[in-house]
């Protein structure tokens, strides 16, 4: 479902003396459909670039990531938005709403934004913020003044809204307490069982004992650091 | 899939002085497209020639018409080109007044639109005029009033119901939250998105804001001295830029 061959990321800052920060080179990772894969390695070894390039947010120097027979980094504009709309979920550490719309729709989103109908996404969404204890009378608020578990929680609840056949996870569990993050594992678990590829990133070993399959190290792509 | 527009190497001199140079790119159906860069980059040039408010030099910008397929909106004849900026296209300006008729009400510049394109039952026009400020936040009982007596955010609201009434596949704003206040700004961001997603419009928003390319864009160009110096998606040019000047204009904004 998710194949990546040789893919290499390079930063070039232009305006700090043309520096040029080489992140990762000659990566290669093939997730299958139900899988679930973690990236590890220490802080800064490059594990959330990745995953951003995955996603198509930050553009691969070279080789390719393919999301469902689609390579991203050579794939038009609006090729990269139908495969995030339909195919490719992506839960961040960061919530990014426009202000002033209420927590119920910002879930149901991606539903709607698929042709789900009005009344079924809703009804998904109302079901996964009950299940993320979510207290009811904050569904018809904007999420932007929640604290931070809740707007966690209710990125978490927008990633999970449509079923995506890959699925990319920055840390889902980083700032939940144990009731929570057993609902979140939950949520991996059923994905995986309904044959989502997923790769993620999380911190907790217990977590990662429990929800992937493999673990792959990041750091054996970093180049070693050329200044 | 035919794009719905598909600007081909627009360049427009203002005598020695380069506006913009060899602009291409396509749009399709559905599309948000941004454009970015800072005052004298040839933005609003580059918008003007694509709207037809200005003759370009070079280039042609090719519209996917309903009647006749692609044509080319530069060599087309001038009541041709009128009729689609009634019809299939609308220009949503960032001075309010430059789009409205300030002496008339705020019904009768929604209605003026339709009635140009044949709507001659009055009680149809005023039943679409209230339903289109309703759905722009406007109190239908303003419905007599001069834009005038409106606020800024209001004026611009009811700019957008005025262009948006005929149903345009293609929307060219300008600056179109320039000028408000941020909580009114915020307002019309998200009745902007709504109104593109429930009509499916093709936009191209001319900005210098760059936090409103975010929310409103899927793809966004940025220029400097009338180039395009990056395009790409939106989140992959703010977030990864490639190019040195892109790089300042995003590490230039104030984090809040």
């Amino acid at each position: 479902m998710i194949d990546l061959s040789n893919v290499s990321k390079t930063f070039t800052l232009h305006n700090q003396g043309g520096a040029v920060i080489r992140v990762l080179s000659g990566v290669d990772l093939s997730v299958a459909a139900g899988e679930c894969v973690a990236l590890t390695g220490a802080s800064g070894a490059g594990k959330s670039t990745l995953m951003r390039m995955i996603y198509g947010n930050y553009r691969a120097e070279a080789g390719a990531i393919r999301v469902g027979g689609i390579d991203l980094v050579q794939a038009e504009p609006r090729e990269i938005i139908r495969i995030r709309r339909e195919t490719l979920g992506y839960v961040s550490q960061f919530l990014r709403v426009v202000p002033r719309v209420p927590t119920l729709d910002v879930v149901a989103e991606p539903l709607r934004s698929v042709g789900v109908a009005q009344d079924e996404a809703q009804e998904r969404a109302m079901s996964l913020l009950a299940k993320l204890n979510i207290p009811e009378r904050l569904w018809t608020l904007s999420p932007t003044t929640f604290s931070g578990g809740e707007q966690q929680r209710v990125n978490i609840a927008r990633g999970f809204a449509h079923p995506y056949p890959a699925l990319l996870l920055d840390e889902p569990t980083a700032s939940l307490d144990a009731a929570n993050r057993e609902v979140v594992l939950t949520l991996i678990e059923e994905a995986k069982a309904r044959g989502a590829a997923i790769i993620g990133i999380f911190h907790d070993e217990a977590t990662r004992a429990r929800v992937c399959d493999r673990e792959m190290d990041v750091t054996r792509f970093t180049p070693a650091h050329a200044a | 899939m035919t794009p719905l527009l598909s600007v081909q190497g627009i360049t427009k001199r203002y005598g020695a002085h380069i506006g913009c140079a060899d602009v291409s790119f396509d749009l399709y159906p559905g599309e948000v497209m941004g454009i970015v860069g800072e005052s004298g980059s040839g933005k609003s040039t580059l918008l003007n020639c694509m709207a037809g408010h200005l003759r370009p030099d070079a280039g042609a910008v090719v519209f996917d018409t309903r009647a006749e397929g692609p044509r080319d909106t530069v060599t087309m004849s001038e009541p041709e080109r009128r009729m689609l900026g009634r019809t299939d296209w609308a220009f949503v300006h960032q001075h309010a007044r430059d789009g409205l008729r300030m002496g008339v009400s705020a019904g009768g510049n929604v209605g003026e639109r339709l009635m140009a394109v044949g709507a001659r039952h009055y009680g149809d026009i005023r039943g679409k005029a209230v339903d289109w400020l309703e759905r722009v936040e406007i109190d239908a009982a303003r419905v007599d009033d001069r834009p005038t007596t409106f606020s800024g955010g209001m004026q611009q609201r009811l700019q957008i119901a005025r262009n948006l009434v005929t149903g345009p596949r293609l929307v060219f704003m300008d600056e179109p939250t320039g000028g408000l206040d941020v909580s009114v700004q915020a307002r019309l961001l998200d009745l902007l998105r709504g109104l593109v997603r429930d009509m499916g419009l093709s936009a191209i928003i001319v900005t210098h804001d760059l936090a409103v390319v975010r929310l409103l864009a899927d793809r966004l160009m940025v220029m400097k001295n009338g180039r395009v110096v990056e395009q790409g998606l939106t989140d992959q040019v703010l977030d990864d830029p490639q190019h040195g000047y892109t790089q300042l204009l995003v590490s230039s904004v104030l984090q809040v």
